[in-house]
């Protein structure tokens, strides 16, 4: 029985925006079993009460003073993007035609 | 000590040039040509910057000529690991995705690296984002490890540990999530360092699992490492989770080690590793035996300490860092830099995001983008990150009820010699046992370093050395006094490569 089927992978790879192929689905199915598998024997370890840690270095709120910086030239940050059009980017339409 | 520039320690090259033996400009061609001749066979670089390393040296020789005052390290040409932003230089983090990207802003160890004077030789492969123990997962290039061609330099950093190796730069920099700075070192008998989360700064770094990623030196020795440690260590405030506090002494420390003494420290071998051994290769695990007698010669207590919890620390990263992983390559949706695919008017915004994502990553990033997905999504975020965050809890615990009884703890880098190419490819969870003793020490937090200690079957294997948060100076010591028993450090026993 396996923990996570070709299906799921598609779903996952659907909510993370990635247009996987259906060679990649099997391969991926597969090999994501055996490393859910292995994951399983953290069940067997006894957590209660324990709190998560979600960072090595105990840190609280960092702030600094409201001061304004300089940031980067717009020219240098749009240079990097695939497209750009009167100084913004460019993307693609963003709502489907109707119908 | 050797007449050939390239065969010089950093230390060695640093005080011939401020004593004016040498030129920065004859050091910084000498590695230049070295890449020339070696680099279309070791294949360690995605990126080579001839004229501004030169340009760098010759500022030196300059401001040496008027009689400035430089840096510990100035003139001295190091290779940065493809994940670390450079201004003007292309930054790929080995992935199509952010093919031909020029950064518009330096990482802030490029800028310390900068300001230190240090000829900047190029940018080195990797594992596509550093996901991976081979450097295989690399979109461009296949680097091979300098002690035999037909093997693996380790990874994610197999660049920078390969180009030190073949001595093609006498420094670089490297990045460490699960064992990418250490692991790399272990394999190709070289020194790395993982210094502790939050000592250096990842302003700049191309984000993989930002409670883990940690960048640090790469060198042929623990001095040399050291003296790039102390410049570009420190706090930043452009990082939040920096820790605002001194750097812990590692030159001082490298300096002492290397009087080969350890009486009064004690050492740590851990029970729950020593479970593993079977698993791991019989002429690895000799070799680090034969050092924990060596240091224990030294004068060194050897304590056994148990740490139960890191049984469960392969599943507890392979959580926790995809999980990130996930998180962080969401910013990869091909509107603001790299690549776009399918803007051909036919297809919508998030069509074009899915193409692009599809186009630009490799298999092992979308492998752990989908894990990641996976661990967080609703019905799942309990059992799987949720838990790996507690257990995370546990292995820290375990790290610092061990250092109340020693100084640090001692271990194999990782389980195998470099193995062939193609041999873990086809099962990543093989990939992942190569981490196996390195990642404890990226959930806990604190400074961990791989040192050349012996071979197993003509290829190196590494001692690593982990010390308490901001203990980062007894690991340089320890490493620096195992390097005082050999007569040639061993990164300097490496079989030649031929020139062309």
């Amino acid at each position: 029985m396996s923990t996570i089927s070709r299906e799921e992978v598609a779903h996952l790879a659907r909510l993370a925006r990635l247009e996987v192929t259906d060679d990649e689905l099997d391969a991926f199915a597969g090999q994501l079993d055996v490393i859910l598998e292995s994951m399983k024997t953290l069940a067997e370890v006894d957590t209660d009460g324990v709190q998560p840690t979600s960072h090595a270095v105990p840190l609280v709120n960092v702030f600094r003073e409201d001061r304004p910086q300089p940031s980067l030239p717009r020219d240098a940050v749009l240079a990097g993007a695939p497209d750009t059009a009167e100084d913004r980017f460019r993307v693609p339409r963003i709502l489907d035609e109707e119908a | 000590m050797s007449d050939r520039i390239v065969d010089k320690t950093a230390a060695e090259l640093a005080a011939d040039i401020r004593e004016g033996r040498l030129t920065a400009v004859a050091v910084t061609t000498a590695f230049l040509d070295r890449i020339a001749a070696v680099d279309g066979t070791v294949k360690a670089f995605l990126h080579v910057d001839r004229e501004g390393a030169l340009a760098t040296a010759r500022e030196v020789d300059e401001a040496l000529a008027r009689g400035e005052e430089l840096g510990p390290l100035a003139g001295v040409p190091i290779a940065v690991k493809d994940v670390v932003v450079t201004k003007g230089l292309p930054t790929t983090a080995a992935s199509k995705i952010l093919e031909g990207w020029i950064p518009p802003y330096d990482a802030t160890i490029t800028e310390r690296i900068k300001a230190a004077k240090m000829p900047i030789l190029g940018k080195t492969n990797l594992d596509e984002f550093a996901m991976g123990s081979s450097t295989e997962y690399s979109a461009y290039a296949q680097t091979v490890n300098p002690w035999d061609t037909a093997r693996i330099p380790g990874g994610s950093g197999g660049g920078s540990a390969a180009a030190v190796a073949a001595k093609m730069a006498p420094l670089a920099i490297g990045t460490d999530t699960g064992g990418s700075i250490r692991q790399p070192g272990a394999v190709t008998g070289t020194f790395g360092a993982k210094p502790t989360y939050g000592s250096n700064s990842r302003y700049g770094l191309i984000a993989f699992s930002s409670s883990l990623d940690t960048p640090g030196p790469v060198s042929r020795n623990a001095l040399d490492g050291a003296l790039l440690h102390e410049v570009i260590s420190g706090y930043d405030p452009r990082d939040s989770t920096a820790i605002d506090a001194p750097v812990p002494p590692v030159v001082a420390a490298a300096k002492a080690g290397a009087d080969g003494d350890l009486s009064g420290v004690k050492l740590g071998v851990v029970k729950e590793f020593d479970q593993t051994f079977d698993a791991a290769e019989p002429g690895v695990v000799e070799a680090y035996r034969q050092a924990v007698e060596q240091l224990a010669k030294l004068g060194a207590e050897i304590v056994e300490v148990s740490c139960p919890s890191f049984s469960y620390a392969l599943p507890t990263y392979y959580l926790i860092a995809p999980s990130e992983a996930s998180s962080n390559l969401a910013r990869y949706d091909g509107v603001r830099y790299g690549l776009r695919a399918g803007d051909d008017g036919r297809h919508g915004l998030e069509e074009v995001m899915s193409l692009t994502r599809e186009a630009g990553f490799g298999p092992e990033v979308k492998r752990r983008i989908i894990l990641g997905t996976y661990a967080l999504s609703a019905g799942y975020v309990d059992a799987f990150y949720g838990k790996a965050q507690k257990v995370r809890t546990l292995i820290k615990r375990d790290f610092e009820a061990a250092f109340e009884r020693v100084d640090a703890l001692i271990s194999p880098t990782t389980p195998f010699i470099a193995f062939k190419f193609g041999e873990r490819t086809g099962d990543p969870y093989q990939m992942y046992l190569a981490d196996l003793y390195t990642i404890p020490t990226n959930l806990y937090g604190g400074p961990g370093v791989s040192v050349p200690v012996g071979l197993s079957e003509g290829m190196p294997v590494g001692l690593q050395v982990m010390g308490p948060v901001m203990g980062d100076d007894i690991t340089y010591r320890v490493a620096a006094a195992v390097e005082s028993t050999q007569d040639t450090l061993l990164a300097d026993t490496a079989p030649e490569i031929e020139e062309q």
